[in-house]
């Protein structure tokens, strides 16, 4: 006992200390900006794809800030983030109304696929999300929705809006609000084999699958847009501008849209850029 | 031619000096009287015992004496000559709390928080008050790790170090064993000796008898006799005391 | 069992593998705890000697807000900070917002309650068993509670092993004061709570373990540290 109590200490000792050293020490640089985004973007890992290229280009860093659409915007109204990167266009155009950012640049779109079990009790298969809500609502089934005002939420919103359902006032009897993120609400979906509405990319990086599938795809209303808006000096004098501008710049030029382009997950494409148009 | 009378060879003995005197005190915690009406003047030099039941109010008494605690009433310390100082007590208890770090290290603390500030003097009195006590040689051991008796010789020596005119004891030897309270003793009687004010409270009337110049017995928060040790352990006393000499008193 | 043992394999490899971004993350985790453990604690004994010593008429009112911090939600204190670091609050100028510097804040106001309750309550036990005769040794209120900590540095060293663990556990705090932007704020528990959003269970169960084997070093390191000084030896026999 003895022995190993002398080896332990300084073992010990010597381990912590190996991960302080070796952990560089944060150094304060100069050209970095906070970008406020959505969980779902950095999720997919398109960042850990474009930040950098983007670096590389530019000698800028970006630090992510990943919460859900709603909050991202409030750091941007607050002005504890340079850039804002979301999808929720009709929040994002309200954004500009309010002053926050000067002007909105659309940057790509990804598509929202409808989630569920393989067995697809409410038989929603199909390239239809109206038809498929719709028949959903009436058979009952379990629908997990993240209700944490993202953009994921606003177009799951939307699209029940279509199937003529009202989920403010007549919610179905399996739907289920978990105030959640995306990841999560999958992973309630795969433990009580529900539906559930989510991002491509998220869904492709998720690896707690069970026995879901991609049921619904394809459809217009799936189309999902993102924007980048640079946080308005004019409301927050301190924010580094020049440094903001030149990520929106460079994400809808070429070279950042061909980067977007670029990025793939088990050889399928997740973003499709479509920045000026 | 008338004779010069001559006076028969008298032993000149100094009138007492008073040290600490308490008229009428009273002390009171929430609603227990500890002491009622308590006057007594203590001396310098004398060495005065204070017996009586648990409860009577010695440990109160004592710390009144200390200064620890208020009374309604009056207590006065008298300035000591030559330079008038206030006289410094110190204070032994039944348990002796000791900080749990080493021997020499419950020493110096309390040399500092008497005001002395060289590290040099209090080092040099710190190893002298061991010394004295015979626990010269375990300066570095963890105070706690000692013995019932080397605790209470530690807690001598942290009293004896700051050299106080007054010593107060609160049944110092009632936890140890004969060989233990047989040391502690004669380290009592050594300090009283160079001159030290003693008051000791005991249930050993031996200890009273061996220690004392002068016992006073306490009933219930009064003083109800106090006498030389000779006349206390020979006169007529009235009925209680009487019988707490016997060991007869009657739990209250 | 087997998303356990699958993470238990995990662990390991990730260790044995010395994985760059697994060091970083473990390495500002202990940075950021531990300097906010010093800060913290420093401010959080002082007060909890202060209360254990003083007779001030609000003491009660400090002790009772004191102790109901203790269950200070640790996302409530993300959010607080928050608000006082965002560039709207009133300590936005100072731009710490989104780096460790503010997980560190966020975490020292976490464990000062902490601190300030148990070393409160440690020093009430000292001071009842000897805080008399400290006093006929001439101590003030103050300086019996100062010799009381030292008397009592075993349990503080408890203390201070109870608070590194709520803070170098914590996620609600960290988790908004800092973002968990990659390589710069990313800490243990965020990085669990990132994993498993995404639907990783193994590899966050797996950094779960490493979280724990962490905190069993230090622990490790402590009691080596203690066992080495002989009072601390007498004091264990």
């Amino acid at each position: 006992m003895d022995l190993i109590d002398r080896i332990c200490g300084p073992l010990a000792a010597a381990c912590l200390a190996a991960t302080l050293l070796i952990a560089p020490a944060v150094q304060a640089q100069e050209k970095t900006i906070v970008m406020a985004s959505t969980t779902s973007t950095e999720q997919s890992g398109l960042f850990a794809h474009l930040l950098p290229a983007f670096k590389q280009a530019t000698g800028i860093d970006v630090r992510v800030v990943a919460v859900g659409t709603g909050q991202a915007l409030d750091i941007g109204r607050r002005g504890d983030a340079g850039i804002v990167f979301v999808h929720d266009t009709a929040a994002e155009e309200k954004f500009v109304a309010e002053g926050y950012s000067v002007k909105r640049l659309p940057v790509m779109y990804n598509d929202f696929v409808l989630i569920g079990p393989a067995t697809d009790p409410a038989r929603t298969k199909g390239n239809d999300i109206a038809a498929a809500l719709s028949k959903l609502a009436s058979s009952g089934a379990s629908f997990v929705s993240r209700g944490d005002r993202s953009g994921t939420h606003a177009a799951e919103l939307r699209m029940w809006k279509q199937a003529g359902i009202d989920i403010a006032t007549q919610k179905p009897a399996g739907y289920k609000e978990c105030g959640c993120g995306m990841g999560p609400a999958l992973n309630i979906a795969s433990s009580t084999d529900a539906y559930v509405l989510s991002d491509r990319g998220t869904w492709l990086s998720f690896k707690n699958r069970g026995g879901l599938a991609i049921l619904v795809e394809g459809d217009k209303s799936l189309f999902n847009q993102y924007g980048v808006m640079v946080v308005n000096p004019a409301k927050h004098p301190h924010v580094k501008q020049a440094l903001a501008q030149a990520f929106a710049d460079w994400v809808v030029s070429p070279a950042g849209q061909a980067a977007i382009a670029s990025y793939k997950i088990g050889g399928e494409q997740l973003f499709f850029p479509n920045a000026g148009r | 031619m008338s004779a010069m009378p001559t006076a028969e060879p008298t032993m000149l003995t100094p009138p007492p000096i008073p040290l600490i005197s308490i008229d009428r005190a009273t002390v009171r915690f929430d609603d227990v009287t500890a002491l009622r009406e308590v006057s007594l003047t203590l001396h310098r030099g004398e060495r005065l015992a204070l017996v009586g039941a648990n409860g009577s109010g010695k440990t109160t008494l004592l710390r009144l004496l200390h200064g620890l605690v208020r009374c309604t009433g009056k207590r006065a310390t008298f300035p000591l000559a030559p330079d008038g100082r206030k006289p410094v007590a110190a204070m032994l208890f039944q348990r002796p709390f000791l900080l749990s770090l080493s021997v020499r290290w419950n020493i110096l603390p309390a040399l500092w928080l008497h005001g002395v500030r060289s590290k040099d003097e209090r080092e040099r009195r710190c190893r002298q008050a061991l010394q004295r006590v015979g626990l010269g040689h375990l300066a570095n051991r963890p105070a706690r790790s000692l013995s019932g008796g080397q605790q209470q010789r530690l807690a001598l020596a942290r009293a004896w170090v700051i050299e106080p005119d007054l010593l107060l004891l609160d049944e110092p030897t009632a936890n140890l064993d004969p060989g233990a309270k047989r040391e502690v003793e004669a380290l009592i009687e050594d300090i009283a000796r160079a001159g030290v004010t003693v008051v000791i409270s005991t249930h050993n009337l031996g200890q009273a008898k061996r220690l004392g110049t002068r016992v006073a017995y306490l009933e219930a928060g009064r003083v109800v006799v106090d006498l030389p040790v000779d006349r206390f352990f020979k006169d007529q006393l009235p009925r209680e005391a009487e019988q707490f000499l016997k060991g007869e008193l009657p739990w209250t | 069992m087997n998303a356990f043992t699958d993470s238990f394999w995990i662990a390991l490899r990730l260790i044995g593998d010395a994985d760059a971004e697994l060091l970083r993350i473990v390495g500002l985790s202990l940075r950021v705890s531990i300097t906010a453990c010093a800060i913290g604690g420093t401010i959080g004994v002082f007060l909890g000697t202060w209360l254990a010593a003083t007779q001030v008429p609000f003491r009660r009112a400090a002790v009772w807000a004191v102790n109901t911090l203790l269950a200070l939600p640790s996302v409530v204190v993300g959010l607080i900070v928050y608000l006082l670091l965002s560039r709207t609050g009133p300590l936005g100028s100072l731009g710490i917002l989104f780096t460790p510097g503010a997980m560190i804040a966020a975490q020292s106001l976490l464990v000062i309650p902490l601190f300030a309750a148990l070393s409160r309550r440690l020093l009430l036990d000292g001071l009842r068993e000897g805080g008399d005769q400290l006093r006929s040794l001439g101590a003030s209120p103050l300086q019996s509670a100062l010799l009381m900590l030292a008397h009592q540095r075993f349990g503080m060293l408890t203390v201070v092993l109870t608070a590194f663990g709520r803070a170098v556990s914590e996620v609600g705090a960290v988790m908004i004061v800092g973002g968990n932007i990659e390589g710069f704020t990313r800490v243990m528990t965020t990085a669990i709570a990132l994993e498993t959003s995404k639907g990783d269970l193994p590899l966050a169960l797996a950094l779960g373990i490493v979280l724990l084997g962490v905190v069993g070093l230090v622990n490790l390191l402590i009691g080596w540290m203690q066992g080495r000084t002989p009072i601390a030896r007498e004091a264990f026999a």
